[in-house]
């Protein structure tokens, strides 16, 4: 015992400046820094985004080349997934977790460092390329689209910048996740059992466990790209007896439960808010739980609805169509619990609640969409068009991403101690709700009439519906930095908060003083 | 828990996920390629089709109430400059009747180029029904600057072949092979 406690006054002196961030093993500055990150890399994917948008204002090509503009798609795509959404709830997970559970850190806090220090490296990596060559125009990094399907990636001059990028990023995520399962499984409060766990963490331990189970996946598959072109492999190369779908099948064997990766957390945030200004438990706390479980599972087993066009026996198609469709069940439980909890609540609409309630209203929009190109038939229309990029675009931005904001919004005033400023925030919310619905609503219906999606270039019909979805981009993209201003000013000042800030919040984390103790629940709470 | 005890834990826990990302990439990396293989195989999945030997064909039983239409496409991968055509587009035969087709191939270039064509049946369910006795895409082909050379392919479609199908496609691609050279 006494070795723990000279160990712990040890670490109350923590070095200033820039030591202060490469060395820290803090959960709360280790959340800090992932939170930054993604925020830096959502703008530079969104300065990316808003580039494809200027590019697709008119027909014709105006602003870069194809190329180029494929470089962009690809990028913002990735970067926005590894850069952006992951990296984002791994920040909520380090700050909120231990403090949820009554933990005094994650269980491995030095591995916790290495697993955000090897990011910036990894993004480094994956737009290197950009800047090499000489000629930037022409578009020297990655250019063929985010799910890099072979033969096409197999041919690109810089592949080993990109597959060793995404190697970094996948070493992260998984010692990121190994970390959140060690600190669930072992640092919980005498008295919390697993089904007292408040929900995001539930949401957060499932995720961990998809993501040890195929970030190694995703490793093998551009491992197999990497031996492919400069070992003289043949796993995608069908002149030497390989099958390019091979890929698909490998990546999407992945991808899938990556899509539930970024968007569980967010479920799990969503159910942490929506009780708080509702003022009431959430309503079937243990189906929720098994609704998450079975989205899990069920996201390994429904891999190829993605690639329902290759050329699939029908026996193949009818299956993953219903396998995929019976998504809709879980996900309609945890949809109708929020509408429950919600249900003849004492509701208040401070920021995060706008954000969760956008979530689930939208989101289950961005789901119906998702039930429409479940069903093989009909995907044959819909497939690789702008209506599954706007379908996309609703599960992400309006799952994962609102989820994020909403989470950012609601233990902001615990981070910081002081209240963010309530007109700046639904100014933002409002915003950003418009917009993102003026930029993809429109998605759905040039994907119906047939545009391809991933072409800088588009018959002069759809000139309006892209020119609705480019106003509302820059709407969109300029309104985040009322968010920016919002967190900055946060930080720097405001009303101080109170130790509860919500009225209606319950859990631990609330316990604490606004702002949190650099070092919180040094000795555990006591859960009834 | 206190503490030597949560030590033990996190290094159980930290093993045990070791373990299942090794076993996840083993997966991907070793195993999801060879099962790929074996289940394309063995449902006639991705076009994949049977190869017949001499002894097999001879016992073919032919039924001469159907008629089946083989259609030939042939597509050269741009890398690899030759032309390639089948000699007809395609052939009425009766299921369980062997049938030899040739296409003509020529090296355009200036130098000696080594070939390897990849087949596909099309539709996928008549896939495991297409056999094939010979066929010069079950080796790689080699042909000298400018020299052109008929390949032969011996086949037949079994008298299993779904009723409702009335039309089958043989397609080849041709593509370079150069650096996957079988030694």
């Amino acid at each position: 015992m006494s070795e723990t406690m000279t160990h712990d006054a040890h670490h109350e002196e923590h070095p200033g400046g820039i030591k202060r961030w490469l060395f820290t093993t803090n959960h709360k500055d280790i959340g800090t820094l992932y939170l930054w990150f993604s925020f830096i890399m959502f703008f530079v994917a969104g300065f990316m985004a808003l580039v494809i948008r200027a590019e697709l204002f008119q027909p014709g090509i105006q602003i870069v080349d194809p190329n180029f503009f494929n470089m962009m798609t690809t990028l913002h795509g990735l970067i926005m997934v590894f850069g952006a959404i992951m990296p984002a709830f791994v920040g909520l997970a380090n700050w909120q977790i231990p403090m949820m559970i009554g933990a005094p850190d994650m269980a491995l806090p030095r591995m916790n460092n290495w697993s955000f220090w090897i990011l910036p490296f990894a993004a480094t990596l994956l737009v290197a390329p950009m800047f090499m060559g000489g000629n930037f125009m022409a578009g020297q990094g990655p250019a063929f689209g985010w799910t890099f399907y072979e033969p096409l990636s197999g041919q690109y001059g810089h592949l080993a910048f990109f597959v060793f990028a995404v190697h970094l990023l996948g070493f992260s995520s998984i010692m990121g996740s190994i970390n959140i399962i060690a600190t669930i499984l072992n640092m919980r409060a005498p008295g919390m059992t697993l089904m007292k766990m408040p929900l995001f963490v539930w949401t957060w331990l499932i995720t961990a466990f998809l993501l040890i189970a195929v970030m190694p996946v995703l490793a093998g598959a551009v491992t197999m790209m990497l031996t492919d072109k400069y070992f003289g492999t043949t796993f995608f190369i069908a002149a030497g007896g390989g099958d390019p779908v091979l890929f698909q099948h490998v990546f999407w064997f992945f991808g899938h439960p990556e899509v539930y990766i970024m968007v569980l957390p967010a479920f799990g945030v969503i159910s942490q808010i929506i009780p708080t200004f509702a003022r009431k438990p959430l309503f079937g706390y243990a189906s929720m739980v098994y609704a998450t479980a079975s989205i899990a599972f069920l996201s390994f087993i429904v891999w190829a609805h993605h690639m329902f066009t290759v050329g699939m026996p029908v026996a193949g198609e009818l299956y993953f169509m219903y396998a995929t469709v019976m998504i809709a069940v879980p996900t309609g439980v945890k949809v109708f619990n929020w509408a429950t909890t919600m249900w003849r609540g004492s509701m208040t609409f401070e920021t995060p609640m706008l954000w969760a309630i956008g979530s689930v209203f939208m989101f289950t929009f961005g789901g119906f969409t998702g039930l429409m190109l479940g069903v093989a038939p009909a995907d044959f229309q819909y497939h690789d068009s702008y209506f599954v990029v706007a379908h996309f675009h609703y599960t992400l931005i309006t799952g994962a991403w609102y989820g994020i904001i909403g989470g950012v919004m609601y233990w902001l005033p615990k981070w910081t101690g002081n209240m963010y400023s309530e007109k700046l925030g639904k100014t933002h919310f409002w915003l950003t709700a418009i917009a993102m619905n003026l930029t993809f609503f429109p998605m759905h219906f040039t994907g119906l009439a047939g545009m391809p999606r991933r072409t800088a270039d588009y018959p002069l019909q759809f000139t309006q519906f892209n020119q609705l979805s480019s106003v509302g981009a820059y709407i969109f993209g300029f309104s985040q930095l009322i968010l920016l201003y919002l967190i900055i000013k946060c930080i720097k000042g405001g009303k101080k908060a109170t130790n509860e800030v919500w009225e209606g919040a319950e859990g631990l984390e609330w316990t604490l003083p606004s702002p949190a103790p650099y070092h919180s629940f040094n000795t555990a709470p006591e859960v009834k | 828990m206190d503490q030597s005890d949560i030590q033990t834990s996190n290094k159980k826990v930290v093993r045990n996920s070791i373990l299942v990302v090794a076993a996840m990439f083993s997966f991907g990396y070793l195993l999801l390629p060879a099962l790929y293989t074996l289940i394309c195989d063995s449902f006639g999945l991705n076009g994949q089709t049977e190869q017949l030997t001499n002894a097999e064909s001879a016992q073919l039983k032919v039924d001469k109430n159907r008629l089946v239409t083989i259609e030939f496409s042939s597509i050269v991968n741009s890398k690899l400059p030759w032309s390639f055509k089948p000699e007809v587009e395609s052939v009425k035969i009766h299921p369980g009747e062997l049938k030899r087709v040739n296409y003509l191939a020529k090296n355009l270039s200036g130098s000696d180029i080594v070939g390897q064509a990849i087949y596909s049946v099309t539709p996928v369910e008549a896939a495991r029904h297409f056999k094939k006795t010979e066929c010069f895409c079950f080796t790689q082909q080699r042909l000298k600057s400018g020299e052109s050379k008929e390949m032969t392919v011996l086949f037949t479609v079994d008298t299993d072949l779904p009723k409702e199908i009335k039309t089958v496609t043989l397609s080849y691609t041709f593509f370079r092979a150069d650096k996957y050279t079988s030694k």
